[in-house]
């Protein structure tokens, strides 16, 4: 029983994240209709350029929360820099091109920002210090850390934040009249290629704290650190519906807790067979369930086919 | 009279490429040593791939992003069955190493790696085409990490180390590794490999431009260019999209079968993601749905991690005293970009077909 309930915490921190990531994915999809593969990119360059900061920061003798504020404060500029600059380059002369054309360019900025994080960060795994109390709590047999507890929060004081600024404020109703129909939007005077951008900064900016979580959650960042995270995240952003912003929320917190009980009872499931390195694989099967019997989400509505 | 000569100056023209085509190892193989006849021989087999994927990506407009699992497929089945591999792992069961002959190995893996993207596409295929992208990716990775960790508790791939060991093909009782002595010439195996290699290309462009004119091939470009019309016309989407899709992993299982014979060793790190772009870019680079096109991208991109080898080291160490970026991660750099750029300014590629460059020009002006 007390792993059950420390793979559903564990579940819930990775899920928070998850959560997070795939928001970006959702909104980009749901106003485009694009997988902006890149996205996950993104996510690492928040975490390494936060990791660089507090690097620098680290003589000034801070204590630790406020490095760790420090960093976020300087990597959701700079990656509501890259995904500004992403969309306005890469993916705007693309607007009208067939659907294909896209795609391709998406695959190939994650490529480019992988490498170049590559040239500037290095192969290494780079060790994110441990700023945040790590003391473990006793909670129903298990243990969480403050740690845990902040990403857990954060997230959801973000996603609030986001929910509001989406239903609540006149940016977010041009978003919305966006997604549901650009030409009409722009007919109203909504500018369209505002909300767009502003759709990839917001996104970005998610992504960012989500890179600086994943680092200090397992305390390790990497150049390559954002391949697996963007495969899972859009996952999550599918199983919730993609283009409905609940639904990616849900999606993430899901696709976490599945994640960790399977990698937690895989070994005793198939008698010591799969070991929890299969871990990784679990989010792709459920991608694959969910495409199979469910393809339009849990919260979604029926998907569209564009021709 | 003018029909007749030119007739004779195609005839010609044939003939001569021919002759370039049988002499070039040895030109090669003395101008510049054996070892870009092996560069040639990987250039054959990413020709394979390359229209293999063509017709998922360029003849029915597909985006694979995941291709290189079933090149995996085709490879690793090659391995086990004509390595010793699994009778050290599986005494019980196999007595000794299974020597079968290549013209049932091949199929075999071409087989297998058709039925799993049959598998693969049967739920994808409805959908989106995102969708596809987005599940061949993960498909790519999860072989890679099932290659990679099955070597415990049942040692079958030997996890990160690979498989050693290969044999290669035999061909009328002769392995292709070994030097083969015809009338005074000594062939050594990277010219066996170069022949071998060659008419199975000639075979897979001649089952592609075949393709490319049949039924099956006008049924892909209609659902290119625009599904529901072509669903209309009383096309089965579903069922041609999967046969595209099965056709091409089905090419992809023979490049790897002939990769794993060629090479006499496989590991997972061959077959990652970047591999599957790399194909994909050869595709892109070259012209999407045209075949010469998809053969120089091949050509051209299976030839750059050594001119950059060449040229990019000397020429960093000369400008900043250093190499600051390694010709590896420049490579794949430079890909990425190309992807960029080639969609933005060339969607057509470097050598496109005349139907695909019309159609990509009335878009862009619709776009405009």
């Amino acid at each position: 029983m007390d792993i059950f309930i420390q793979q559903i915490i564990n579940g819930l921190v990775l899920g928070s994240i998850y959560a997070l990531v795939a928001l970006g994915y959702t909104m980009v999809y749901g106003i485009l209709g694009l997988i902006n593969f890149a996205h996950g990119e993104v996510v690492m360059i928040g975490a390494l350029t936060a990791l660089t900061a507090i690097g620098l920061l680290l003589p000034a003798g801070l204590p630790g929360p406020m490095l760790v504020l420090a960093g976020l404060l300087i990597a959701i500029p700079v990656c509501m820099a890259v995904g500004f600059t992403v969309e306005r380059i890469a993916y705007r002369p693309l607007r009208h091109a067939p659907r294909l054309a896209p795609l391709i360019t998406a695959i190939g900025v994650s490529i480019v920002l992988q490498q170049l994080a590559m040239i500037g960060w290095g192969r290494n795994y780079h060790t994110f210090p441990a700023l945040l109390p790590t003391a473990p709590h006793q909670f129903a047999g298990a243990a969480i850390t403050d740690l845990q507890i902040i990403i857990v929060l954060t997230a959801a004081v973000l996603m609030a934040g986001l929910v509001w600024l989406v239903n609540r404020t006149r940016l977010g109703r041009a978003m919305r009249a966006t997604a549901e129909n650009p030409a009409v939007a722009r007919l109203m005077g909504v500018d369209v290629d505002r909300v767009i951008s502003f759709t990839f900064v917001l996104g970005s900016a998610l992504a960012a704290v989500a890179g600086v979580m994943v680092a200090a959650n397992y305390s390790i960042a990497h150049y390559a650190m954002g391949f697996m995270l963007g495969l899972k995240a859009f996952t999550a952003a599918v199983l919730g519906g993609i283009g409905n912003l609940g639904g990616a929320m849900l999606g993430g917190l899901l696709l976490g807790i599945i994640e960790s009980l399977a990698a937690g009872y895989i070994g005793d499931l198939t008698g010591g067979f799969l070991g929890s390195h299969y871990k990784d694989v679990f989010a792709f099967f459920v991608l694959i369930l969910v495409l199979v019997f469910r393809p339009s989400g849990l919260m979604g509505e029926k998907v569209a086919e564009r021709a | 009279m003018s029909a007749t000569n030119a007739r004779l100056k195609s005839r010609l023209g044939i003939a001569l490429i021919a002759v370039a085509l049988a002499v070039l190892p040895f030109v090669v193989g003395a101008g510049f040593g054996n070892s870009w006849v092996r560069i040639i021989d990987f250039a054959l087999l990413y020709i394979m791939l390359a229209l293999g994927l063509n017709i998922v990506v360029g003849f029915a407009g597909l985006l694979d992003l995941g291709y290189i699992a079933f090149y995996a497929v085709g490879a690793y089945l090659y391995a086990l069955l004509s390595s010793p591999h699994l009778a050290q792992a599986f005494p019980a069961l196999f007595a000794a190493a299974p020597g079968w002959p290549v013209w049932l190995v091949l199929p075999l893996g071409a087989g297998l790696a058709g039925l799993c993207g049959v598998l693969l596409g049967t739920p994808t295929l409805k959908l989106r085409g995102d969708y596809l992208a987005i599940v061949t990716l993960g498909f790519g990775e999860i072989i890679r990490i099932f290659l990679n960790n099955l070597n415990a508790p049942a040692n079958i791939t030997n996890g990160p180390q690979g498989i050693n060991n290969i044999a290669a093909v035999h061909i009328g009782g002769h392995a292709l590794n070994r030097p083969l002595e015809l009338f005074g010439i000594v062939l050594p195996g990277v010219h066996l490999h170069y022949y071998f290699f060659l008419a199975l290309t000639l075979l897979v462009i001649f089952v592609c431009v075949r393709l490319q004119d049949s039924r099956l091939g006008r049924a892909w470009v209609a659902i290119r260019e625009d599904e529901v019309a072509a669903r209309a016309c009383g096309i089965n989407t579903r069922n041609v999209k999967l046969l595209a899709f099965g056709l091409g992993a089905t090419f992809g299982g023979v490049a790897g079968g002939l990769f794993a014979s060629f090479q006499g060793f496989v590991s997972p790190e061959s077959f990652g993601l970047l591999e599957s772009i790399m194909v994909l870019c050869m595709v892109v680079l070259g012209g999407m749905g045209h075949i010469p096109g998809v053969i120089l991208g091949a050509v051209l991109l299976a030839l750059l991690p050594e001119a950059l080898r060449w040229g990019a080291v000397p020429m960093q160490q000369s400008l900043f005293g250093k190499v600051l970026i390694d010709p590896e991660s420049l490579r794949l750099l430079l890909f990425g970009v190309a992807l960029v750029l080639v969609m933005r300014w060339r969607p057509e590629g470097l050598w496109p077909s005349a139907l695909r460059r019309r159609e990509l020009s009335t878009h862009a002006a619709d776009g405009a």
